[in-house]
């Protein structure tokens, strides 16, 4: 009898430790899906912006004709693979980044360009889009180790694999991509 | 990232119970000499920190952003500034937008409040604005966001609340007890005996020194979170030097707030009565630590984490700031610090013209003023309220702009 209840008392702290890690899990992945959705909502600004950029631009770079068909191009790919995995995704949005901080570059040796309010509203919320986007990469990747971590982790990789929980990828830009994107916008044109 | 900082959680709490304890004995003291009863005199401690918590959930955030004459903006007000905090939001994960306030004033500070991370304000003086570039913009601004997430904000409250109450109360007592005599208890009769005589002695003692032994529980807990925050804003933005360099021109700004005041200055990211010079002493009664020694600390960093701070700040003062337990959990992960974000040379007019009159709309607007963009050449125009006309000639181009 005592036995017996000594067993069922030990079962019921197990379950009850289980649940807990069970929920601890729950709740990294929420967080990390919450982390993700943040990604997306800034690049989504994005696509969203590019076009007004593109045309406030426009009449003042004639002579930019690539630059700014290169953005356009990367932002139109990056926005079809928007349902696609992370790390195609990831080298899409990469490659929109280098050609966005390209044309911003470029427009540095436009003067009347510098002085068109217009432009430099929109310079501002890229610029500010660009950091959001690595900020919330940061803070994803951040959720992302805490939740792989634990699904890797003893005891809670028990637990992790009775409930099939999965780990995840990390939102790695490629670090060819950045290296070519001089560090966003108010960068003076080197040599042109 | 996410987590407070746990041992430091600690550490405050131990602090706070303290100054609970120190209300708790005023008021056995005040019941004991004045009431005949320590109990009722516990009790209405406890009703007065009570009612002073009602008052600061009401409308706590409201009277020190009142006091401060801060103003609200939104995104379109200011969108530099706007910008930054969202991206402050963002790298820490908190998950409300803090509301923001601007306060015209030339002197350079900032500083967050609020209830909790879902209540939350933070507030930045118009010189800042104008002073600081972008980098620079994003350390202060990630410190005032790491006071809210580590949830000093909600402390800092708590013990303003208690001291609040510890000094109201002891004011309260000493008077009474020098106007109306303290001997209530002692006229029943009995011989005072040697316990009871320690007692009103110890009373006494505590009630001058209470007040001041608040203040410094208070103060010791607003240092400490300084550090904390310079640590969590180094880490958020990836680049100590951001916050390092702000807090050099804020060290270099000796202007005082004028509307800073005892009760507020805990707040501010560095202390707004004493500066420049004094920014080189450290001692019990400062709210804040020196700027010279927070400069030291985040310069000496060699990468962006919680380590990495901790590392520099053992160099610089010997002594551990971050606790082993937060340090397991969440710091050990290298961090490596961004390039400074490209910004014009500080030479550059265009961009620090833009910068001025960026912030100097914003107060245009503050006024009622009405801006507008002429819709032909891109001038800027400044309406007065009385103006009342369905359109207006840009008197740059005269393209007639319709309102």
């Amino acid at each position: 009898m005592v036995i017996a209840i000594i067993v069922l008392a030990i079962v019921i702290i197990l379950v009850l430790i289980g649940i807990g890690i069970y929920n601890g899990l729950v709740g990294a992945r929420n967080q990390m899906k919450n982390a993700w959705a943040q990604i997306d909502v800034q690049l989504k600004r994005r696509y969203d912006l590019i076009p007004n950029l593109v045309e406030a631009v426009k009449g003042y770079m004639e002579h930019e004709r690539g630059t700014l068909e290169a953005v356009t191009q990367a932002r139109n790919l990056a926005q079809s693979l928007a349902s696609a995995g992370v790390a195609e995704r990831a080298r899409a949005e990469g490659e929109l980044s280098g050609a966005l901080a390209r044309l911003l570059a470029v427009a540095e040796s436009y003067p009347t360009l510098k002085a068109n309010e217009n432009f430099l509203n929109l310079q501002e919320e890229l610029t500010s889009t660009e950091n959001k986007i690595s900020f919330a990469r940061q803070f994803y990747n951040d959720c992302v180790l805490k939740y792989n971590n634990m699904i890797q982790m003893f005891p809670s990789n028990i637990v992790a694999s009775l409930g099939r929980f999965k780990e995840s990828e990390f939102f790695e830009v490629k670090a060819g991509a950045e290296r070519e994107a001089p560090k966003v916008s108010f960068a003076r044109p080197e040599s042109k | 990232m996410w987590e407070q900082i746990r041992d430091n959680r600690i550490r405050s709490a131990v602090l706070v119970a303290g100054m609970g304890i120190l209300l708790l004995l005023i008021g056995f003291f005040i019941g004991y000499a004045f009431l005949d009863d320590p109990l009722i005199g516990m009790i209405i401690a406890i009703i007065v920190w009570v009612i002073m918590n009602l008052v600061a959930l009401l409308q706590g955030d409201n009277i020190i952003l009142g006091i401060s004459g801060a103003k609200k903006i939104g995104p379109d007000d200011h969108p530099r500034l706007y910008n930054v905090v969202e991206e402050m939001k963002i790298a820490s994960g908190l998950e409300k937008m803090p509301d923001i306030y601007i306060i015209d004033d030339p002197a350079l500070n900032a500083f967050a409040t609020g209830r909790g991370p879902d209540h939350a304000a933070i507030a930045v003086t118009s010189g800042l604005l104008n002073k600081l570039n972008r980098d620079e913009l994003q350390g202060v601004v990630g410190h005032e966001i790491s006071h809210i997430k580590n949830r000093d904000i909600e402390l800092m409250l708590l013990a303003s609340i208690l001291l609040g109450s510890i000094v109201m109360l002891a004011w309260y007592a000493t008077r009474i007890g020098i106007f109306g005599g303290a001997g209530g208890r002692r006229t029943s009769g009995r011989g005072a005996g040697a316990a009871e005589i320690i007692i009103v002695v110890l009373g006494l003692l505590l009630l001058i020194l209470s007040p001041a032994m608040a203040q410094l529980i208070y103060l010791a807990i607003s240092r400490r979170r300084e550090y904390l925050a310079d640590a969590s804003s180094a880490l958020y933005t990836r680049y100590p030097e951001g916050l390092a360099s702000a807090l050099e021109k804020l060290a270099s700004n000796n202007t005082k707030v004028r509307t800073a005041n005892k009760a507020t200055a805990p707040m501010y990211i560095s202390n707004p009565y004493y500066m420049g010079a004094a920014g080189t002493g450290s001692d019990l009664f400062s709210t804040h630590p020196p700027l010279a020694e927070r400069i030291r600390i985040l310069r000496a960093m060699g990468g962006a984490s919680y380590k990495d701070y901790e590392t520099s700040y053992r160099s610089v003062k010997n002594e551990s700031i971050i606790g082993k337990v937060t340090l397991e959990q969440i710091g050990n992960e290298a961090v490596a610090i961004r390039q400074p974000s490209a910004e014009p040379p500080p030479s550059d007019i265009l961009q620090k013209v833009s910068a001025v009159r960026e912030t100097s709309d914003l107060m245009w607007r503050m006024s009622s003023y009405r801006l507008l963009t002429c819709g032909n050449c891109g001038a800027g125009m400044k309406l007065p309220p009385a103006y009342k006309e369905k359109s207006v000639r840009c008197p740059h181009c005269g393209f007639i702009n319709r309102i």
